[in-house]
């Protein structure tokens, strides 16, 4: 089983939203989409499950043309950000209703209804209606109703955005169970780079209309192509400024230090350098030994880690450390960069090492 | 210690006053003069229920209540299906949409004699648009001042074309209620036209569907203007509803006593109807 699209595209009223876009989905993983609002993640999903036209393109499902198969003759199921559930039906019902739909037989119908009820802790609720429901309980019923039909694709679009921290983290930890062994192409749409690395899989790296990468996930976020790429796939956003290399000395305003490993390669010229904040440090360290001082505009504190803002020769940078530090605010204080872990970019904003 | 505040009466003072003087008292004048006879010169006589009596047992009264239903029934199973067909076939967004709400709104704005006149004219045999076009280039024999089945055509015609837009106006409120989301996830479901329509959009319509319902039904069951510019009650009583019956004993026969008892049974009927339908209607919401 495979979801495969073949350069498929949107095009509204002469503007091209999804520029021609090529990807081969299949099962056994999470296929995350991972891209900023407006990317086109919600376009490309609505595309695959037949909600929006698309201009020119073809999709595949299971080896199948299913292009010009309307929305209800694909075997599909979709999971919205805000909780999409029939107001006027039990939970039961709303769970049943793709059954009944496809004229399922009545005692398959209970089997069914009640396994994707105890997966997803429903079954105390059944006789409820939506508006009874915490809207994590409402999600869920959403959940359950998807995973309730045989479909060959379930598309998530953001299904966790609209719960709080705690109800988020919960039905996450469900969804790997959720869709183990159903045979189903999982896509998952998501803005949130976290998410995209809990969930691993395959990545589809989405920016302005197009996949800009795809590939595992963990690979993508070790190796993006592009510096868009990096920054997408960052949060806090990753530290880039302007850097030049000659000969061996890799040199950032009046920082310099010697290119090792993949830098080694590059050849002299104008550079981009980014680096995750979480390879800044607030204190020296075997890898950490590059040493940067910046002035520290703001600085939070979330839980065991603590991130720095500061003023790093005119960029704004962040640090992201384990454990607390004494920061003082307006005050300058030395990072050490792992230059290791440095992404190299040409003015182009490709990647170069 | 006991506090009473009176002032709450003083608010309430403008709404009672407000709802004595246009409901209250003209229906407590009818009540007296259900119940007493009067020769003019002020002079009144008491006759107890006689007139009510008199009312029910009257062959005259039973046939005008009876075109009454007929009549209403007839409107409600046509206008409310084909207001919400329209509805439903109405766009949902885009430039149309203002289009289509001011052109269904339009009969609506029309003062209902003039709807009676219009009609009137328009369906004239030897003059009117519609009269002249079947009788002399259909061939079909239409004459609704001659005959009873052609005038009952044209009051249920004309009330049609008068009132459906408003079954129309408040199903398509209903209509453009239902998010997006509702029909994708049918879509997704894999459900039909049918199902979206029994399952999303009916239920959707409930609660302004009571009340267009409501509403004709009180409409057209008080309707007077528009049949009796129209036909004036006829041919012979045929198209005499309970309110042209009622104006024709009151004002016409000047008898006061049993016309009073018949607005009085006349506004009983109404309201034990409209408290059915809507006890019918409501009925699910409850549990």
């Amino acid at each position: 089983m495979a979801l495969v699209i073949k350069d498929i595209t949107k095009v509204v009223r002469g503007v091209t939203h999804i520029k021609p876009t090529s990807l081969t989905l299949d099962t056994g993983h999470f296929n995350v989409l991972l891209g900023e609002t407006g990317a086109g993640k919600t376009s490309l999903i609505k595309m695959m499950a037949g909600l929006d036209p698309i201009a020119a393109g073809q999709i595949e499902m299971d080896g199948t043309d299913v292009t010009k198969l309307t929305t209800q003759q694909r075997r599909i199921s979709l999971v919205h950000q805000f909780f999409v559930n029939y107001p006027h039906m039990t939970v039961y019902d709303n769970i049943a209703s793709p059954l009944r739909v496809a004229r399922m037989a009545k005692s398959e119908i209970e089997d069914r209804v009640q396994e994707a009820a105890d997966i997803l802790k429903l079954s105390p609720m059944l006789k409820r209606r939506p508006h009874e429901l915490s809207g994590g309980q409402q999600q869920r019923c959403a959940l359950a109703r998807a995973i309730a039909k045989d479909s060959q694709a379930v598309f998530l679009d953001e299904p966790l955005a609209n719960l709080d921290y705690k109800l988020r983290e919960e039905l996450r930890e469900l969804l790997p169970e959720l869709f183990a062994g159903r045979g189903a192409v999982v896509v998952y749409a998501t803005s949130e780079p976290e998410e995209a690395l809990l969930l691993g899989g395959k990545t589809a790296l989405m920016i302005d209309g197009r996949v800009a990468q795809y590939g595992p996930t963990a690979d993508l976020y070790r190796a993006p192509d592009t510096l868009t790429a990096a920054q997408i796939f960052s949060n806090p956003p990753i530290n880039h400024a302007p850097m030049s290399k000659q000969g061996n000395t890799l040199r950032m305003g009046n920082i310099a230090w010697d290119a090792t490993g993949d830098a080694a390669g590059l050849r002299d010229g104008e550079y981009t350098v980014a680096i995750r904040p979480n390879h800044i440090l607030p204190n020296a360290s075997d890898t950490a030994t590059v040493p940067l001082t910046g002035r520290i505009g703001v600085t939070e504190l979330s839980g065991s880690e603590s991130s720095a803002h500061f003023d790093f020769q005119g960029h704004g940078w962040v640090s992201l450390a384990h454990g607390t530090h004494p920061y003082q605010i307006g005050e300058d204080h030395t990072f050490y960069m792992d230059a290791a872990a440095c992404l190299y970019f040409g003015p182009d904003g490709s990647r170069a090492a | 210690m006991k506090t009473e505040n009176q002032k709450a009466w003083f608010f309430v003072l403008p709404v009672l006053a407000l709802v004595a003087f246009n409901a209250l008292i003209p229906m407590m004048t009818v009540v007296n003069y259900s119940v007493q006879e009067t020769f003019g010169n002020n002079q009144f006589f008491w006759e107890g229920l006689t007139w009510f009596e008199q009312i029910l047992r009257s062959e005259r009264f039973h046939a005008a209540l009876g075109r009454q239903f007929l009549f209403t029934f007839l409107i409600l199973i046509i206008e409310v299906p084909l207001g919400v067909a329209i509805a439903l076939s109405m766009p949902r967004s885009g430039p149309w949409v203002s289009v289509c709400l001011v052109l269904m709104a339009l009969p609506m704005l029309i003062p209902w004699n003039v709807v009676g006149a219009m009609w009137n004219i328009f369906a004239l045999p030897d003059i009117g648009l519609l009269g002249y076009f079947l009788n002399h280039t259909l061939g079909i024999d239409y004459d609704m001042t001659q005959n009873p089945f052609a005038a009952w055509v044209t009051i249920i015609t004309m009330d049609v074309w008068h009132w459906t837009s408003l079954v129309v106006l408040l199903a398509y409120a209903g209509l453009v209620s239902i998010p997006d989301a509702y029909y994708q996830a049918a879509k997704i479901d894999g459900a039909s036209n049918w199902s979206v329509f029994r399952y999303i959009q009916l239920p959707k319509m409930k609660n302004v569907l009571t009340i267009a319902i409501l509403l004709r039904f009180m409409d057209s069951f008080n309707i007077y203007t528009e049949p009796f510019v129209l036909t004036g009650g006829g041919p012979g009583n045929s198209t005499t509803l309970l309110s042209i019956d009622l104006v024709k004993i009151a004002l016409g026969q000047f008898d006061l006593g049993p016309a009073a008892a018949m607005s009085l049974i006349y506004f009983a009927i109404t309201l034990l109807v409209s408290w059915l339908f809507y006890t019918l209607m409501t009925k699910d919401d409850l549990n």
